[in-house]
């Protein structure tokens, strides 16, 4: 039986993010994985570092991302550093782009808003001679933007990757092919794999749509759901996209990303015709040179989603040393959970400020729409 | 084309073009969609517009795809050249086929779909395989069989194909430099228990052609040379190949080196569709699981010829009639009775033509896998070494490996580099390659642009 | 390198030079016919490229066809007049 400071379940983007911070720390970790197939949010992940409309109707998840945003930087150093895989972070802005006077008219009341609730970040609006300077490539039916300065993205790929070899390099143990039976306590934590037992005196739980049946071993509650997305991604081209938009994106190798498809469909994660389809007409109004550009794959993939569309963090109050980690942008935040939020499961738990996260807020029956 | 059709057939080799006659002949409404420019598939390409004499010199087994292809154009099934499938999407009364012609793309609807897609090429992961000049031997037997003859060619490899495409160069007027035979010395002894199961059928036929045609490349001066650790050497494009035989290492100066070691099925089209694949041990490689009538595990997709395992032309074509005689019940147009009445003497010369299979099969198995330095991803440019490197981090199988090295997110989706990923993995990790498995395929079968995916179905019919 | 067995009759160009192909000839086969050693350069290490498979599976043969970048020559037969270019690093979307 093998004994850890601290035992991750989930090796997707939050997971990663967590057990990377927390080794980084000098703490000893272990990163608990499924196989080579499973509902893998990280690897259909869109990439964006995405602050704007993060936490619309609830600040504090505004906030959180506005520190993860700050905190990026600091973690993609830290990667480079310990694993020469950089991320291939930019944060040089993003733009949500408007295909109709209504929908400029929508999205300026909506930055309004996001201002009034949470403070500025400089979110403007930009009336299609301004988008222009900026984007000549934008097709003629696009007739604004709101732009971001403090938006950006990153490879996901990149991303998982760096994570999990930080780990690795920074003493910790990544454990792939495992599945959790059981998770016991009696003042630690011991966690079943089949025949195999852990001990530690910490556990998070971040399985994304695991979670659901994991969180109740250990008091907590993590009612998450998934929410297909289709994404389709090109050949790579010559670099002609450098910012952040939420329907398209070029990567640092070239290839250009785009969907923003959501379904409720369960666990079904086949790829449709008809989203393909119209994801492809979408694109090609806002960058007609897209046209041109080879679709080489596309996939669907499960957001894992909750029922306000905001994170869950919480530590377990009947079982004290777990915490639950969940939410649908672990590119975004991965920054604050690998630099804020593990520091803080290892030390002396969540600060006051993250109160608002726990899952409690589920059964106030004041719900808020999910924001993306 | 518009409508429900009793089948849609995906490719015109054999196996495409014989399910679509038999079918087409008792009154069933066919659509054979295929990417060539002619009916024929790989092995019987240019048929149609080759001169005699030049037929003759491809030999018998070649000049025979004629009459297929002659009765597949005669049989009243609709036939669509040029045609890109690139999306299959399974329903309950019928499938749908996505694809292209000229840059648009249309929908049809088969109560069963056959995929007919044939075989690849296995890759040949040596160092060097890259360099501009070095192909597949089958590369090389396209060009002939276009009318282009390869000089200062040097053949390396191991099967059937090795020799066959050596005869006809000779034949041809265009002499080989050199074959030299990669196969692995052990494999003859292990080999020779299943010769006696190979003498059967058609079996003491096809090994009659190898011993002739090792005879007529001696007797044409071919050298033939048994050899191991073949190197291309080059910059900008191959210069040499060189090689390990009797204990030394030789060096051969030429413009095209032609490599080879079997084919394997095009498991692209099945794995999309999410067909249940089976590792074939005696083939290495991957398979369709099928029933006797070519069904897979995915209801009313069926296969046939060499995408569901490698048997040949000859065998592939009876497949084909054997798929068709399914499909022809599934359509209602014959009963049970009907179809085993189509199908009975097809599944005999099927049986007839695949016993030789199992000798053949480990006479040609090739050896290991590529040292860590050699290129696997030709598109990514990602070497075994890396995807080893994965493999060490805690990547446990070929889609982890894919999402850290980007290996089969090229152009080719991974169809070239996805059978020695799958191998390199499960090698690394030391666990079957059942377990291992293969990437997951999903559409486009082939790169579509997003101006032809926002208007797929948009005109209509034609 | 290559030896062509007919005669070529139909007329197109390649990086401006003009070449000939036989009637219902592939690109890839007419290039290579032509002694043509590498039709691209890669979009990873611009290392030099030409046709694998010459069977549409390897897309080692992309080039540009009249003006379209990343097309496979081995699966676009030749037309008179056709304008084909070598495919040097990643499609330029312009």
């Amino acid at each position: 039986m093998r004994g850890f400071d601290l035992i991750v379940i989930g090796g997707g983007l939050v997971g990663g993010a967590v057990a990377f911070g927390a080794a980084r720390l000098g703490a000893r970790v272990a990163l608990l994985d499924e196989g080579d197939v499973a509902f893998r949010a990280a690897r259909g992940n869109f990439g964006l570092v995405w602050i704007q409309s993060k936490g619309a109707g609830m600040p504090p998840y505004a906030h959180w991302s506005r520190q993860s945003a700050a905190l990026w930087a600091g973690l993609s150093d830290a990667l480079s550093e310990v694993t020469g895989v950089a991320p291939a972070l930019r944060q040089n802005g993003g733009f949500a782009f408007c295909l109709s006077d209504d929908e400029f008219a929508r999205q300026a009341e909506r930055v309004q808003r996001m201002h009034n609730e949470s403070g500025g970040i400089g979110t403007r609006m930009l009336d299609r001679a301004e988008l222009r300077a900026m984007l000549p490539q934008v097709g003629d039916e696009v007739v604004g933007a709101a732009f971001c300065p403090i938006d950006g993205h990153a490879n996901p790929l990149l991303l998982l990757r760096g994570l999990q070899a930080g780990l690795l390099a920074k003493g910790g143990e990544y454990l792939p092919g495992r599945h959790v039976d059981a998770i016991d306590y009696d003042g630690g934590f011991t966690v079943q794999c089949g025949a195999e037992r852990f001990t530690c005196a910490k556990v998070v739980i971040a399985a994304g749509l695991g979670s659901r049946d994991l969180a109740p071993m250990v008091g907590l509650e993590m009612p998450v759901t998934p929410l297909k997305g289709q994404i389709l991604v090109t050949e790579r081209v010559r670099p002609f996209l450098d910012y952040a938009t939420h329907v398209v994106r070029q990567t640092d190798e070239g290839s250009v990303m785009m969907g923003d498809s959501q379904e409720d469909v369960g666990f079904d994660i086949r790829t449709t015709t008809p989203v393909l389809k119209d994801i492809a007409a979408r694109n090609i109004k806002v960058f007609p040179l897209l046209r041109e550009a080879n679709v080489v794959r596309t996939w669907g993939a499960l957001r894992v989603m909750t029922p306000d569309g905001c994170p869950i963090y919480e530590e377990s109050v009947s079982h004290p040393g777990a915490f639950s980690a969940t939410c649908h942008s672990g590119v975004t935040l991965a920054g604050a959970h690998a630099m804020a939020l593990a520091p803080a499961i290892l030390g002396a738990g969540l600060p006051p400020a993250m109160k608002a996260f726990e899952a409690a807020r589920f059964k106030s029956g004041k719900i808020n729409v999910p924001s993306f | 084309m518009s409508g429900v059709f009793d089948a849609v057939i995906i490719g015109a080799g054999p196996a495409g073009m014989a399910a679509g006659a038999v079918m087409a002949e008792r009154g069933a409404r066919v659509l054979v969609l295929d990417e060539q420019a002619a009916p024929g598939g790989q092995i019987y390409r240019g048929i149609e517009a080759m001169p005699a004499a030049r037929v003759a010199a491809m030999g018998a087994d070649y000049a025979a795809g004629a009459a297929l292809v002659a009765r597949f154009r005669a049989s009243g099934a609709e036939y669509r050249p040029g045609a890109m499938v690139w999306q299959v999407v399974p329903g309950e009364e019928g499938h749908e086929v996505w694809f292209s012609i000229a840059g648009k793309s249309r929908c049809v609807v088969g109560k069963s779909v056959l995929v007919a897609a044939g075989a690849m090429e296995r890759p040949v992961p040596v160092p060097g395989w890259t360099l501009p000049g070095v192909m597949g031997a089958g590369a090389v037997q396209v060009l002939l069989k276009a009318g282009i003859g390869a000089e200062r060619l040097v053949i390396a490899g191991a099967g059937p194909l090795v020799l066959l495409l050596a005869a006809q160069c000779l034949a041809l007027g265009v002499r080989p430099l050199a074959v030299l035979d990669t196969t692995p010395a052990g494999n003859f002894a292990a080999a020779l228990p299943l010769l006696p199961g190979a003498v059967r059928g058609r079996g003491l036929g096809y090994l009659w052609k190898g011993l002739l045609l090792q005879a007529r490349l001696r007797f044409g001066g071919v050298r033939v040379v048994r050899v191991t650790d073949v190197v291309l050497e080059g910059a900008e494009a191959v210069r040499a190949v060189s090689f390990r035989a009797g204990g030394q290492v030789q060096r051969i100066e030429a413009d095209i080196v032609a490599l080879h070691e079997g084919v394997i099925p095009a498991q692209q089209m099945t794995r999309a569709l999410g067909c249940a694949h089976k590792w074939d041990e005696g083939q290495r490689c991957f398979r369709p699981v099928l029933d006797g009538f070519g069904n897979t595990s995915v209801h009313g997709v069926l296969v046939a010829g060499d995408g569901g395992g490698i048997g040949g032309a000859r065998a592939a074509a009876q497949a084909g009639v054997v798929a068709g005689a399914e499909m022809l019940r599934r359509a209602g147009r014959v009963d049970g009775v009907g179809r085993d009445a189509v199908a009975g003497p097809a599944l005999r010369d099927l049986a007839a033509e695949v016993a030789v299979r199992p000798f053949l099969d480990r006479l040609f198995r090739p050896a290991g896998l590529p040292g860590d330095e050699v290129v696997v991803c030709r598109c990514e440019e990602v070497t075994a070494g890396d995807i080893r490197a994965a493999a060490a981090q805690g990547a446990q199988g070929p889609n982890q490996a894919k999402a850290f090295l980007r290996t089969g997110m090229g152009a080719c989706q991974g169809r070239i580099c996805g059978p020695m990923v799958s191998e390199i993995m499960a090698g690394a990790r030391g666990v079957s390659m059942d377990e291992i498995g293969y990437y997951r395929i999903r559409a486009p079968l082939k790169p579509i642009t997003v101006g032809e995916l926002a208007a797929a179905g948009d005109d209509g019919d034609d | 390198m290559f030896r062509r067995f007919d005669a070529a009759s139909v007329a197109f160009t390649f990086e401006g030079m003009p070449v000939m192909a036989a009637a219902g000839e592939t690109v890839a086969a007419a290039l290579l016919a032509a002694g043509v050693r590498s039709v691209r350069t890669t979009a990873v290490s611009g290392s030099a490229r030409a046709p694998w498979c010459m069977m549409g599976v390897c897309f080692d043969c992309l080039v540009e066809i009249d003006g379209v970048a990343n097309r496979q020559g081995c699966m676009v037969v030749v037309s008179p007049g056709m304008v084909v270019r070598r495919q040097v690093g990643a499609k330029d979307l312009g």
